[in-house]
């Protein structure tokens, strides 16, 4: 356990320093966003209909944008070949790092998401769905996102190759987190679609740590 | 399953069986076509259209069985550093996405006339999307580090990871109530489609599937032959100067010469 604090401190003392990063995806987020308008026209209603599904969409890109970051400086400067060797289980070592990489981007895509709702007027009563559902999804789309970012290490052209692997994986989170703010904007119940994503984001922590794990020690070889 | 590991065991093994498989595949696919080209009734709704559901249904069978079968590659190489079965699980990769490629092409040329559309966001067609970018994904890892030891281990793993959607794939008719018709060959109560359209599809998925082996067999045994050729480039074995091509440029090459100084 102290090997996951020790690890979870010092990704976020990291991000913290650097700063831009962070930044950097709410950023990104806000500006994929406001594209959308550009792109359909500045018609309330069709925006207000698309608002749930584009903002899911442009956090998914903005999550996965960032993935990169979770092992590439460490597999650069030869600290992950440390910590595979050290004596805490890499897998909880991958969660500690997975939980610092959501602290830094899944929850400022939160608290950014009701303002990006409010500008693509979305109906209120969706605000608190959107909200619960990318507390389910955005640290499931943090540890699979693990995932590809492990075994694309010392790949060639690995930023645009994570995009392929990570984004068809990310599509269930898609669905039934745009699903459930659907749901509660027509007035019923987003219970399923809710209960779906958190059974999605079990499975996930279950399991992930254990195939990130496993590339990074492929990745070690 | 370990003493077939053995590269030269395979190659031995192989031989013999490659000429027999390709005359069943042969036959069975000519069989197959002429039954359901001709041999079989129009259906009474969709008028010969339905001729299409024998490429689709065998494409669609092929894509998710090179899927699992990747992916049990994949964990065997992984569990046993099988040196085959990566090779195997790298032969298969193009060959199902070539087949679910297919299958999404047929699905939307049968859709156009039947749905009125080419091609609509049904759970079915999405997944079997989804699991044409996890073929593309497999592919594009592969291929992506310098050492290809290593582009198989991620690819394994990839493969493994990404078999989650092979039951969604499956099962997205029966849980999603959309466009595409649910289940109708594989079902607890027999299939439900008619005894005289059974024996082509049943002719052609055999053929789909014995042409993947035919293809796999190749595929490996290429591959095998083709480090063979590299280690015997690398253990010096051929010098450049003694194979027949070389000897006829330099040849020309001196000709030419000759013919310059005139």
């Amino acid at each position: 356990m102290n090997g996951f604090l020790a690890i979870l401190r010092r990704d976020l003392s990291l991000a913290l320093r650097q700063g831009a990063d962070s930044v950097m995806v709410v950023a990104f987020f806000i500006v994929t966003t406001t594209l959308f308008p550009f792109g359909v026209g500045p018609e309330v209603n069709i925006l207000a209909r698309i608002a749930s599904g584009v903002i899911w969409v442009s956090a998914l890109l903005a999550a996965m944008l960032s993935l990169e970051r979770v092992f590439q400086a460490d597999y650069e400067d030869g600290s992950l070949e440390l910590l595979t060797l050290s004596p805490v289980s890499l897998e909880l070592l991958i969660l500690g790092k997975v939980l610092a990489h959501w602290l830094t981007t899944g929850l400022p895509l939160i608290i950014a998401a009701p303002l990006m709702a409010v500008m693509l007027n979305m109906d209120q009563n969706g605000f608190a769905i959107l909200m619960i559902a990318m507390l389910l999804g955005t640290p499931a789309l943090s540890l699979i996102g693990a995932i590809g970012a492990a075994l694309i290490l010392g790949a060639r052209r690995g930023g645009v190759l994570v995009s392929l692997l990570v984004l068809p994986l990310y599509i269930p989170v898609l669905i039934f987190g745009a699903g459930a703010v659907e749901a509660a904007l027509l007035g019923i119940s987003a219970t399923a679609q809710l209960q779906i994503m958190a059974a999605i984001l079990l499975l996930t922590l279950a399991a992930a740590p254990f195939a990130t794990a496993h590339a990074v020690r492929q990745a070690m070889e | 399953m370990h003493r077939f590991a053995k590269p030269s065991v395979f190659l031995k093994f192989t031989a013999p069986i490659l000429p027999w498989l390709s005359v069943l595949t042969a036959i069975l696919i000519a069989a197959g076509l002429y039954f359901s080209l001709i041999g079989s009734p129009v259906d009474y709704q969709q008028g010969h259209t339905v001729r299409i559901m024998y490429i689709h249904v065998p494409a669609a069978w092929m894509g998710l069985f090179c899927y699992v079968g990747m992916a049990i590659c994949g964990a065997m190489s992984l569990i046993w550093k099988h040196p085959l079965a990566d090779i195997c699980a790298r032969a298969t990769a193009p060959v199902g996405a070539t087949f679910t490629a297919l299958c999404l092409i047929t699905g939307s040329l049968w859709g156009e006339p039947m749905w009125g559309t080419w091609w609509v966001w049904d759970a079915r067609l999405t997944s079997m999307l989804i699991l044409l970018f996890l073929y593309l994904g497999y592919m594009a890892l592969v291929n992506a580090f310098d050492d290809p030891e290593r582009g198989s281990k991620a690819g394994s793993a990839l493969a493994l990871v990404g078999a989650v959607n092979v039951p969604i794939v499956k099962f997205s008719v029966d849980w999603w109530n959309t466009l595409h018709q649910p289940a109708s060959i594989v079902r607890m109560d027999g299939p439900a489609v008619d005894p005289s359209m059974q024996l082509p599809l049943a002719l052609m998925i055999l053929g789909f599937t014995c042409y993947y082996f035919v293809l796999l067999i190749l595929r490996v045994r290429l591959e095998l032959n083709e480090r063979r050729i590299r280690a015997l480039h690398l253990s010096g074995m051929f010098d450049e100067t003694a194979t027949p091509a070389a000897a006829k440029d330099k040849a020309y090459e001196a000709g030419h010469n000759a013919e310059a100084k005139q």
